[in-house]
C-alpha cells in the first residue's frame, strides 16, 4: 500500500518536473507542437521517451531502495532492520515481595556477518540475572525465564517490569530498538525493529540477481547451463509453432476457400479457440506423457487454432476486385492461390504468428513448471523449492526479455517482408 | 462474325426473403470491333451486372454473350477488366503488375519485358516502373491498371467506373488517355460510368439504361469521342451539340430517379 502511494507520488512528481524542465528547454517546433487540441486526438499522443526511461529507473530505484541495494546511494534506502547492540533492564519479584534488577544485553547482527554475544557479568546473588543474547536481524529471540531468573533463590519468581514499566504475561513493550513480548510462561521474546527493507529471501537486491545471472550463465544451475535452459524453451516454442503453422495455415486456407471445409471445421476451431492452452495440460499429460511429446503437442495445439484463424481471415480479406482482375488476366486457380491469395493474406498471417509466438512462449513456461528436465520454467520452479528467490526473479526477468525480443523481431521481420501491410 | 454480341440477356435471381429481382431484362446489343461504348444509368439499373456478365463473372439466366463466335462462360484474358480501385496487387512493383497477364501465360521474360516497357511508355509511367503500387497516386494507379489490362492484348476492354475515384483534374487527364489508347490500339471498349459528361466524351455510342427491370432505354451515336482524340476535351465540350445532349440525358436520368423515388414512396 505504501509502495503504491510512493509510486503514484513519483509518477506525479516526475510528470510535473518533466513539464517544468521541458518548458524551460528549447521549445519544439514540429507540426504536433502546434496542435491546440491534443486531448482526444490520438495522433497527438505519442509515447514519451523520457517517461519510459523514468518509469524503468523508478522501478529499479524502488526495488533497490527496499532491498538496501549497493547500486543506489544509501540515503535513498528505506530504513533497514535494526543492527547493533541494545539492552534493557528488568526487575524480578518473588512471592515474598523481594525484588532484584537484571540487564539483558543484545547484539543484533546481519545474517551474513555473525557476531559473538556481548560479555556480561553473571549475577548469581539475586533472583534476577544478567543475560547476553546474539541474534540475526529480522529474526526474533526467545530469552528463557530460566536464564533471566535464578529461580532457586526464591519462590514463584517472575519478571514484573521492563525498563521501569510494570509488565504481565502477554504484554508487549517497546524498548526503542525493538519490541518485547512477555510470554505466558514468563519468558521474554525480543523482536528487533524490522525496518522497511525486504529480506533477501522475499526480495533479493538487484545486484544479487545480476551476480546470480553471471554465476548461473557460467556454471549453470543444477548441472544445466542457462543457455541450455533457455535454448530448450525456445526450441520447444519454435518446433510447436512451426508444426502448428504447417497444419494451421493450409487448414485456414481451405476454410477460406471451400464451404464444406469451412462448415466442417468452423465448430471445432471456434470451440477450441477460447480454451486456454494451459487448460489442456492435464489432458495432454494423460495422453502424451510429461516429456517432449507432451509439451510439443501442447504448443502445437496452442499455435494451431491461432494460425488457422489468421489464415482464414487472410483469405477472407482478399478484395473481390483483385480476384476478378486475376482471373480476367488469365490466372488459373493455382496461380490465383499462389500469386494473389497467399501474398494478400501474409499481413494477417504475420499478425497471427506474433500472437501465436506470444501464447506459445507463455505456455511453454507454464508447461515446464509442471514437468520438465530442462527449460526456463523448470529452472525457476526448482529454484523456488530451495527458496532461491534471486534465481526465480532472474528467470522471470529473462522470460520477459525473451518474450519481448521475440515480438520485436517478428515486427521487424514484418516490416521487412511485407512493406505493403495496411496499404491495399 | 467478329465482335461482341449480347443476345437477349436476362438475369433474375431469388432473394432469401422469398422475393426475386429482375436485374436485367431482354438486353441485346451488337458491338462492333473497335467500338467505344459507354453505358450510363441511374443506380440499380443493372449496368454493373451487365458488365459482370460480359466479363464472365456472372451467368445470365437467359440469353448469352457471344464473343468472336463463341459463348462466354467465365472470365478469360480475351476480355480485360479495369476496376474503379483496389484491384492492383500491392505486393508487386508497377512492372510486375503490368506483366501479370503475360506471366500467367508463361510468356518468356524477354518478350514480356518488351510489352511492359512499351506500355509503361504509353501510359507515362516509365520513371515509376520499380516503385511499389501503393507509393503511387490514385491517377497513376489507374494508369497501371490500364497498362496491366492492355499487356494481355485483350479483344474487349471492360471498364467499371475506372475514373470514378479520381479528382476532377486527374479525371480529365485520364479521359484523354483512355481516348488515346482507344485510338492507338483499336480495342473494343465498354465503359460504365455514372457521370453524364464522361459518358458523352468517352462514347461513340452511348447506352442509357433504365432500372426495374434493368433494360436499355435509349441509344445515342455521338461524335465527341472522335473529336476528343488528340484534342483538348474542354474544346469538345464547347461544341454546340454537346450542351443540349447533356441536358437531354440529365433530364432523362433525373426523371428515372424521380420515378424510383415516387414508387418507393407509394410502396411505403
Amino acid at each position: 500500500m505504501i509502495i503504491l502511494l510512493m509510486y503514484i507520488a513519483i509518477f506525479v512528481a516526475a510528470m510535473i518536473g518533466y513539464k517544468l524542465i521541458a518548458a524551460r528547454m528549447q521549445p519544439e517546433h514540429d507540426f504536433t507542437s502546434l496542435k491546440t487540441v491534443t486531448f482526444g486526438d490520438e495522433s497527438a499522443v505519442v509515447s514519451n521517451r523520457s517517461a519510459s526511461i523514468i518509469s524503468v529507473v523508478t522501478i529499479f530505484l524502488i526495488w533497490g531502495s527496499f532491498t538496501g541495494s549497493n547500486l543506489i546511494p544509501s540515503f535513498l534506502h528505506m530504513p533497514g532492520p535494526f543492527v547493533g547492540e541494545t539492552s534493557f533492564d528488568f526487575e524480578a519479584t518473588d512471592s515474598t515481595g523481594k525484588t532484584d534488577d537484571g540487564t539483558v544485553s543484545i547484539v543484533v547482527h546481519t545474517v551474513d556477518d555473525p557476531k559473538d554475544a556481548p560479555e556480561v557479568e553473571e549475577d548469581t546473588t539475586g533472583i534476577a540475572d544478567n543475560v547476553a543474547v546474539k541474534m540475526a536481524a529480522w529474526r526474533s529471540a526467545l530469552i528463557s525465564s530460566n536464564d533471566l531468573l535464578n529461580k532457586d533463590l526464591g519462590t514463584d519468581v517472575k519478571v514484573t517490569s521492563v525498563n521501569g514499566e510494570p509488565v504481565d504475561a502477554g504484554d508487549i513493550v517497546n524498548i526503542g530498538t525493538g519490541t518485547l513480548r512477555v510470554t505466558d510462561k514468563g519468558s521474554l521474546s525480543f523482536e528487533p525493529n524490522k525496518g522497511w527493507q525486504m529480506e533477501e529471501i522475499w526480495l533479493p537486491a538487484p545486484e544479487s540477481v545480476v551476480s546470480r545471472l553471471i554465476e548461473i550463465s557460467q556454471e549453470g544451475y543444477q548441472n544445466v547451463t542457462l543457455a541450455e535452459n533457455l535454448g530448450w524453451s525456445l526450441y520447444r516454442v519454435l518446433l510447436g509453432f512451426i508444426l502448428g503453422s504447417l497444419v494451421g495455415i493450409p487448414l485456414g486456407y481451405a476454410m477460406g476457400l471451400n464451404s464444406w471445409f469451412r462448415g466442417w471445421f468452423d465448430p471445432i476451431v471456434e470451440f477450441m479457440r477460447p480454451v486456454p492452452p494451459l487448460a489442456l495440460i492435464p489432458l495432454v499429460i494423460i495422453w502424451f506423457g510429461i516429456w517432449e511429446t507432451g509439451k510439443i503437442s501442447l504448443l502445437f495445439l496452442a499455435a494451431l487454432w491461432i494460425m488457422t484463424i489468421a489464415a482464414r481471415a487472410g483469405v477472407s480479406g482478399v478484395g473481390i476486385s483483385k480476384v476478378h482482375a486475376a482471373y480476367s488476366l488469365g490466372a488459373s486457380k493455382w496461380q490465383l492461390l499462389t500469386k494473389v491469395i497467399v501474398p494478400n493474406s501474409l499481413p494477417e498471417i504475420f499478425t497471427g504468428a506474433r500472437v501465436a509466438m506470444g501464447v506459445c512462449w507463455g505456455t511453454v513456461v507454464a508447461a515446464e513448471l509442471v514437468a520438465a528436465e530442462k527449460g526456463a520454467g523448470k529452472m525457476i520452479i526448482a529454484a523456488s523449492k530451495f527458496q532461491n528467490t534471486d534465481i526465480v526473479l532472474m528467470g522471470i526477468i529473462l522470460i520477459g526479455i525473451i518474450g519481448y525480443s521475440i515480438d520485436i523481431l517478428m515486427r521487424q521481420a514484418e516490416n521487412y517482408l511485407i512493406p505493403w501491410k495496411g496499404k491495399g | 462474325m467478329s465482335g461482341l454480341k449480347i443476345d437477349d440477356v436476362s438475369m433474375r435471381f431469388d432473394l432469401p426473403d422469398g422475393g426475386s429481382v429482375q436485374a436485367l431484362k431482354n438486353v441485346s446489343l451488337d458491338i462492333k470491333e473497335g467500338e467505344l461504348m459507354s453505358v450510363l444509368g441511374p443506380s440499380g439499373c443493372g449496368k454493373t451486372t451487365l458488365l459482370n456478365i460480359v466479363a464472365g463473372f456472372l451467368a445470365p439466366t437467359e440469353g448469352a454473350v457471344i464473343l468472336n463466335n463463341h459463348r462466354v462462360t467465365g472470365p478469360a484474358p480475351e476480355r480485360g477488366m479495369v476496376f474503379q480501385k483496389g484491384a492492383l496487387f500491392e505486393w508487386m512493383s508497377v512492372r510486375k503488375n503490368v506483366s501479370f497477364g503475360p506471366d500467367m501465360k508463361g510468356m518468356p521474360k524477354s518478350e514480356s519485358n518488351q510489352i511492359v516497357e512499351h506500355l509503361l511508355d504509353v501510359v507515362g509511367l516509365q520513371d515509376f516502373k520499380d516503385k511499389a503500387v501503393y507509393e503511387l497516386s490514385g491517377g497513376m494507379q489507374q494508369r497501371v491498371a490500364l497498362a496491366r489490362c492492355l499487356a494481355n492484348d485483350p479483344d474487349v476492354i471492360l471498364m467499371d467506373e475506372p475514373l470514378g475515384a479520381l479528382d476532377a483534374l486527374t479525371r480529365e487527364k485520364m479521359q484523354g488517355l483512355v481516348l488515346k489508347l482507344w485510338k492507338e490500339t483499336g480495342k473494343t471498349i465498354i465503359l460504365i460510368t455514372h457521370s453524364v459528361e464522361e459518358a458523352l466524351l468517352l462514347g461513340e455510342r452511348l447506352i442509357v439504361m433504365a432500372p426495374r427491370p434493368g433494360r436499355i432505354h435509349k441509344e445515342y451515336r455521338l461524335p465527341f469521342a472522335e473529336m476528343g482524340v488528340g484534342q483538348d476535351l474542354r474544346e469538345v465540350k464547347k461544341q454546340k451539340d454537346y450542351g443540349p445532349t447533356r441536358e437531354e440525358i440529365l433530364t432523362m436520368i433525373w426523371n428515372m430517379e424521380e420515378e424510383i423515388m415516387g414508387r418507393q414512396e407509394s410502396a411505403a
